[in-house]
């Protein structure tokens, strides 16, 4: 059984290969049963080409490409199917050289289940690679911006499981330090640490690539202590490079410990400010696997078309790393570790603290997609969302809560729909890591909960943009209808004056009318400008609270404007 | 393959309310031993009638409230309650002196707010305040400790005057009874008799021992040591422990060594009366207590307060359970406003 919080004794001792520098600790934390050995024993098997592949458009966080390719074109393996010019988005690619069947929507991996565009391939087992023109050793020439562009042209995103864009990421340059997070905390999960152990080189390469982009002066490869081979490969590959800009650091083996801002905060002691980025500390943070992807872009220009999936837990027959083509049925791949148990009972993506349940096999393996963990009903805490204890405060999820918020607290809120007080319990810095409901005596799924008011309160928002765009139209409905009434009006009164003046004249009135009514109409819509520049708000007889809330609501409406803006 | 839906976490440390209820229980027992060993069968008995009256009305309000019974039951929070209330109530106090305060902690503190996890108050220290109040003569019914008589009253004698008021042949109510050395010693300083000559009286004397009041300090020591056992396995938080007792410690050494004959020894308070019982089984009662840290080192240190002034120069004898009561008023207010800095904030302001 695990403890908690506490990071475990004598781990000081096993960090043989940690230098002088003093780690510093981050609030709370787990220390977990691992079962990483079920996994980890065997190489990184490739998964054979299967007849067809779902390519889903949106497989990263930001918006989805527009797609380049048409239903029934051939496409080569590694050609891009879809794209967008929106700064937060990613292409996809195509994994093999075949013929566009469809492009329709497809069953996505996500926790509701939903479907999605996606575009489907049919191999023609020709293995045939669009033209590559690999830049290799030359990026050492090459400014930012085309070095940006070359591993964001490849679609590759964060493959820690954020699958956050990874050129925006490193947008900002001259940032001191590259922290490449090898942690994998998760349980079950070993795809980074096979990938470092079979590939450090490469990862090396592909890290020297990221510090060329944004400058940095050092990188320290993060890898907690229950890894020694990683940590040992990672450390031959780093003394071949021996310019001394790599540095691996073993951290204490502790979850949350492999989320960006919980690790910036251990190795740099820093904490990543609310509403700020990694940068603001003069860190960036990347995934191993994301440094592999970027060094096989640069010098094999390939995009991201595969990746290493941890396909574990009892119910399957062999577990093992898999490197699997994006967009391969789960099907195809749980039929390559020979099938699942008789008593397979659940198929969760992700580790069991974080990821979620699928309810079938038949979706494609996204860019997300670092495990599929399948488990027998003795193997996970069944799902407990029927009856759970009340909540008794014993504030044991304060204790491990790594962002320092009080979980008990905001259940209450909660569950209790007050999204309001929620939020003023920060509900909103929550990471969603599971370690308070872990800990929970009263076993309540507070993780849940948390997500529900969060997306209520999402909701509320849009609604109130809605209504406000709503009402905005309205009113300006309501001022077009009376503009065209005077104008009607207008147009009478100078008819019936034209009327009662002599034929001879009526031309020069009829002009003089003409700009008359021209002066006027620009006089009003300059006017209408005026008044439209101040959004009419019901802003009257409000408190000190109500208006701060209103605040907070327009700077975060603003926020998203931004967004939408890029 | 089933393709179970669940949602995240789907691993767990598998603790349970009822554990933790059962080892704070579990914890209850040396110091409840002791106490029936220096006030004899009168604690014991007290003990049986608060269990059945608190299980009962819990039993019956959830009826009443179409809850499930056998869960609520079983998760010990009543037991532990009516243990507290048990060891708090006078030894010789009548059947339904106890019965009254166990059903106003069950039905009216505890499940008229919403059961267990909703309550405001401390259920026990609410009931054991209103008999307090309503009827202080029988509240005074103890008696003195083994020690300083050589024998218990007998099971049959203690039995009837729980139950019957009838007191053994020739004897009133007064020649069983005796009064606490928190109560004893405070009479005599109203009666300007200073600390020394009380703890050295030929009658009162006996209720002393070398640094708490006879019995008392035993069973205080008793439960320091469960409660320093809870700590160790988690299942209370330490900081209202120790801050209650640090500051009760600081606060009852200033007035003592300012004048030590009118002021007892901060050894004193930590070791009589019910100082350890609140310590670590009254004020860690994680539903009515404060739950961020800060909150907790503030709650401790009110309770502290509270109790020494109540203690010293209020009209009861002890003043835990209005300390308790009077701090859990304040605890949403702590609680808003010892929020901690999350993540992140630190780096702003």
């Amino acid at each position: 059984m695990a403890g908690t919080q506490r990071w475990p004794r004598g781990t000081q001792g096993k960090l043989a290969l940690m230098e002088s520098t003093k780690l510093k600790h981050f609030h709370g934390g787990l220390c977990l049963d691992y079962h990483k050995d079920i996994s980890r024993q065997t190489a990184i098997v490739v998964c054979p080409a299967q007849s067809r592949y779902v390519i889903p458009l949106q497989q990263h966080i930001g918006a989805a490409g527009k797609v380049t390719v048409e239903q029934g074109q051939r496409v080569l393996k590694g050609q891009m199917l879809a794209t967008t010019k929106k700064l937060i988005s990613a292409p996809v690619h195509s994994p093999v050289s075949g013929t566009v069947v469809e492009i329709t929507k497809h069953a996505v991996p996500h926790p509701s289940g939903m479907e999605a565009d996606c575009i489907i391939i049919e191999n023609d087992f020709q293995d045939e690679w669009v033209e590559r023109k690999p830049v290799a050793q030359n990026y050492h020439q090459m400014n930012s911006h085309d070095l940006r562009n070359i591993v964001r042209d490849a679609g590759i995103v964060g493959l820690g499981g954020a699958v956050f864009p990874a050129a925006i990421k490193q947008t900002e340059i001259n940032i001191n330090t590259l922290i490449l997070n090898g942690v994998e905390c998760e349980p079950y999960i070993t795809c980074d640490d096979r990938l470092m152990q079979e590939r450090a080189r490469e990862i090396i390469s592909g890290a020297d690539i990221i510090g060329h982009i944004i400058k940095a002066r050092e990188c320290i490869i993060a890898i907690e202590d229950n890894k020694p081979e990683a940590i040992a490969a990672m450390q031959v590959a780093i003394n071949e490079d021996n310019t001394g800009f790599f540095r691996v650091q073993v951290i204490p083996t502790l979850y949350p410990s492999g989320s960006e801002k919980q690790l910036i905060q251990i190795i740099t002691g820093k904490e990543v400010p609310i509403n700020g980025l990694p940068a603001d500390i003069d860190t960036l943070c990347q995934n191993v696997g994301t440094a592999y992807a970027i060094h096989k872009a640069v010098f094999e220009d390939e995009p991201l078309i595969s990746r290493i999936v941890t396909i574990t837990g009892k119910g399957i027959k062999q577990p093992q790393n898999m490197e699997v083509a994006i967009g391969t049925y789960i099907a195809d791949c749980i039929e390559q570790c020979g099938g699942y148990n008789d008593d397979a009972s659940c198929m969760i993506m992700g580790g069991p603290m974080m990821g979620f349940t699928i309810n079938s096999d038949q979706l494609p393996v996204v860019k997300a997609c670092n495990c599929l963990l399948v488990t027998t009903s003795d193997e996970i805490y069944p799902a407990n969302t029927e009856a759970h204890m009340p909540c008794i405060r014993c504030g044991r999820c304060v204790e491990v809560c790594p962002a320092k918020l009080l979980p008990q607290q905001l259940y209450w809120y909660a569950s209790t729909n007050n999204s309001e007080r929620a939020a003023e319990y920060h509900l909103f810095d929550c990471i969603e890591c599971g370690c308070c409901s872990y800990v929970c005596p009263s076993q309540i799924p507070l993780v849940q909960y948390y997500r529900s008011a969060k997306s209520e309160i999402w909701a509320l928002e849009a609604d109130r943009k809605k209504s406000n765009a709503a009402r905005q139209r309205h009113e300006a409905r309501l001022f077009r209808l009376e503009q065209q009434k005077r104008e009607r009006d207008e147009k009478l009164r100078i008819k019936r004056e034209m009327l009662n003046k002599k034929k001879g004249k009526t031309e020069e009135i009829e002009i003089d009318a003409k700009k008359a009514a021209i002066a006027e109409a620009l006089a009003r819509v300059k006017k209408k400008k005026e008044t439209q520049a101040i959004t009419p708000k019901n802003t009257d007889h409000l408190s000190a609270e109500q208006e701060r809330q209103i605040k907070e609501a327009d700077r975060r409406r603003q926020m998203l404007k931004d967004e939408n803006h890029e | 393959m089933l393709f179970r839906k669940a949602s995240s976490p789907f691993i767990s440390a598998q603790a349970s309310v009822h554990s933790i209820m059962y080892q704070v229980l579990y914890a209850l027992i040396p110091g409840t031993l002791a106490a029936i060993y220096f006030f004899g069968w009168g604690i014991l008995i007290n003990l049986l009638i608060a269990a059945i009256i608190c299980l009962l009305s819990e039993a019956f309000v959830l009826k009443l409230r179409n809850r499930p019974i056998k869960a609520s039951l079983t998760d010990g929070s009543a037991l532990i309650t009516a243990c507290l209330l048990a060891l708090a109530l006078p030894p010789l106090a009548p059947w339904w002196l106890t019965a009254i305060a166990s059903i106003f902690a069950i039905v009216i503190a505890k499940q008229l707010y919403g059961g267990l996890g909703f309550n405001v108050f401390n259920p026990a220290m609410v009931g054991y305040i209103v008999v307090m109040i309503s009827f202080p003569r029988e509240m005074t019914f103890w008696v003195a400790p083994l020690g300083a008589v050589d024998h218990w009253l007998s099971f049959s004698d203690t039995f009837s005057i729980i139950f019957s008021g009838a007191l053994p042949d020739q004897s009133s109510i007064d020649s069983v009874t005796m009064a606490t050395p928190m109560d004893t010693l405070k009479t005599q300083i109203a009666l300007e008799n200073d600390i020394e000559s009380t703890r050295h009286h030929k009658v009162y004397g006996a209720l002393f021992n070398n640094f708490g009041g006879k019995g008392w300090q035993w069973i205080n020591l008793l439960f320091l040591l469960s409660g320093l056992w809870m700590i160790k396995q988690k299942i209370i938080d330490w900081r209202i422990p120790v801050s209650f007792l640090l500051t009760l410690l600081f606060i009852a050494n200033f007035f003592a060594v300012s004048d030590y004959a009118s002021y007892p020894s901060a050894l004193f308070h930590l070791f009589s009366g019910g100082t350890m019982l609140c310590a670590f089984f009254i004020a860690t009662d994680p539903i009515s207590a404060s739950t961020t840290p800060k909150g907790r080192w503030i709650y401790g240190m009110g309770i502290a307060v509270l109790v020494y002034c109540i203690r010293t120069w209020g009209g009861y004898p002890d003043g835990i359970a209005f300390a308790i009561v009077l701090m859990n008023i304040t605890v949403p207010l702590l609680d808003y406003y010892t929020q901690p800095k999350t993540y992140g904030k630190s780096e702003v302001e």
